[in-house]
């Protein structure tokens, strides 16, 4: 029994001989999929080593719940993450401010020197964190430095506690959104401003109902970046600012103590805190994003 | 109404050179020229988006060489339609009243006719990336009209569209103008297109050079550049 459009496929095809099935070829196979296997070998890997690390510790002996639990009535790790969450939103804050307008000019102007600024803003990626608190500590114990550290403290902002740990975070955080920002803002077709000016809009109308909410996924994901970056630094600020338990202690500076005095335990729970953190904010990015593929839509 | 006169800009290695332009009130003006001939620069310097070095453009008889776009109420309507993406079509449209402080009723009062005009009441809440090429040059154009220009400026506006589509966009700019008694000033480089115009210019290297009905400048082209560029658009014909 036939149906008719197979009928009709077999009379299409009528008077042309078959074409034979192709043998497996072991070459062929490995051309076709090789390239493929390959790579997805090396993602897996690399997946698989990241979720190993997270399992291994939620797994392991040192981990209890109960811990977890408990560091929320630790009035010391209480204030720490108090620190943690005013310190880095306050950055936050500054790097919004900072990174909206840096990562405009840097798009949309050419000036003598752009190019040494878009290196400068560059550099606290690429030079390492510690290093950056040996310079600020060094600034802030001489000549303009020492003067910027008085003016501070005059006005009640302590660079040993909140001030200088905002102060570090920001200048090593912000790059990352002035980055996130300029990419954002390339991504918007100048065009389109230049007809919203056709359109009744001043330069800053067009910037604010035109540029700005187009550049706003990649701006916040910037943003949110920098944050994260912000709230796990731990290097500089020992270094800048120094770990004074209930003054100058954030959630990293706990790990740390916790480890060097023998309290794995309630270093291990920190650190499920701060992975949490980190999880969210990676789940905000791709939201802010739009990024449909990341949720499987 | 459109006044061009003796305007020179330098745009990297391409110049306008002593351009002037007279379009009349009311009047459909197609503006032809090979790619590179400065259709587009001539445009964009009468809408504001380039300022000449010299010479002078008034609309009305008022001296808008040195004004911002904002102030000499033009519409504009680039190649690719210049839509918003991350605005529905109905934000599209009533763009240009919030922007210039109209409230949100007031603007719907004054968009709405345009949208009826124009058949677009069942898009208003489309996403104008959803839109297909005839619907976004139909928005685009609500859009430009929006507040009431004096002037339409369109860029290249059929150029992107496929041939049943670009005649039927083309009798609807005409339809629009006439019913509007518009000035429209339509850059293009197709003798179909010109065929809908009062008069028709042909630019070739930064000038202006020859202005008149379609017909004059078959039969009497002024210069090689016209005559050439009428030859090839019959040929394309």
């Amino acid at each position: 029994m036939t149906f008719p459009d197979e009928t009709s496929r077999a009379d299409d095809h009528a008077g042309q001989a078959a074409p034979a099935p192709p043998r497996f070829s072991p070459l062929r196979t490995i051309r076709r999929y090789g390239l493929a296997v390959v790579t997805l070998s090396f993602l897996a890997m690399f997946t698989g080593m990241v979720l190993a690390i997270i399992v291994a510790n939620i797994f392991s002996r040192f981990f209890h719940f109960a811990t977890l639990v408990e560091l929320f009535h630790k009035p010391l790790v209480v204030a720490a993450m108090k620190l943690s969450a005013v310190t880095s939103l306050t950055t936050l804050g500054l790097v919004v401010l900072f990174c909206i307008p840096a990562g405009y000019a840097l798009s949309r102007y050419r000036f003598p020197g752009h190019a040494v600024i878009d290196t400068i803003i560059d550099m606290p990626i690429v030079m390492p964190p510690l290093a950056i608190g040996v310079c600020l500590l060094v600034l802030f114990a001489s000549g303009p430095g020492r003067w910027l550290g008085e003016r501070m403290d005059a006005v009640g902002l302590d660079r040993n506690a909140a001030a200088g740990i905002v102060l570090c975070q920001f200048l090593l955080s912000a790059p990352f959104a002035i980055r996130a920002a300029k990419a954002a803002f390339e991504g918007v077709d100048r065009r389109l401003e230049d007809l919203a000016l056709t359109l009744g809009c001043t330069r800053w109308q067009a910037f604010w109902k035109v540029a700005l909410p187009m550049a706003r996924g990649g701006i916040l994901a910037g943003c949110i970046m920098a944050w994260a970056r912000a709230v796990g630094l731990y290097g500089p600020l020992m270094v800048f600012v120094g770990c004074v338990r209930g003054k100058s202690e954030v959630l990293p500076n706990t790990i740390y103590l916790e480890v060097s005095t023998g309290g794995i335990e309630v270093a291990l729970a920190a650190t499920m805190v701060m992975i949490a953190m980190a999880g969210a904010a990676l789940v905000v990015i791709h939201a802010l994003a739009g990024n449909k593929r990341w949720w499987g839509l | 109404m459109i006044d061009v006169l003796d305007i020179r800009l330098t745009a990297g290695s391409f110049q306008l050179r002593k351009a002037s332009l007279h379009v009349r009130a009311g009047e459909y003006f197609v503006l032809m020229g090979r790619t590179g001939s400065g259709k587009t620069l001539l445009l964009q310097c009468i809408c504001g988006l380039l300022h000449p070095s010299a010479g002078s453009i008034a609309i009305d008889g008022r001296d808008v060489t040195h004004l911002d776009p904002r102030d000499r109420n033009l519409g504009y309507m680039p190649q690719d339609t210049g839509l918003f993406p991350h605005m529905n079509v109905w934000r599209n449209i009533t763009f240009s009243l919030r922007a210039r402080g109209s409230r949100r009723g007031e603007a719907a009062g004054l968009a709405m006719p345009l949208v009826e005009m124009l058949g677009l009441a069942g898009l208003l809440d489309r996403d104008c990336r959803d839109l297909s090429g005839g619907e976004k040059q139909k928005v685009a154009l609500a859009r430009a009209l929006a507040c009431r220009p004096k002037a339409l400026l369109l860029d290249e506006p059929v150029s992107a569209l496929d041939e049943p589509t670009r005649a039927e966009v083309c009798a609807e700019l005409r339809r629009v103008q006439q019913t509007l008694n518009l000035s429209v000033i339509h850059v293009c480089h197709s003798l179909t297109e010109a065929a809908i115009a009062d008069r028709v210019g042909v630019i070739e290297d930064g000038q202006v050079q020859q202005t008149g009905p379609l017909r004059q400048l078959r039969e009497n082209p002024a210069t090689k550049a016209v005559a050439r560029l009428m030859a090839v658009g019959g040929a394309l014909e």
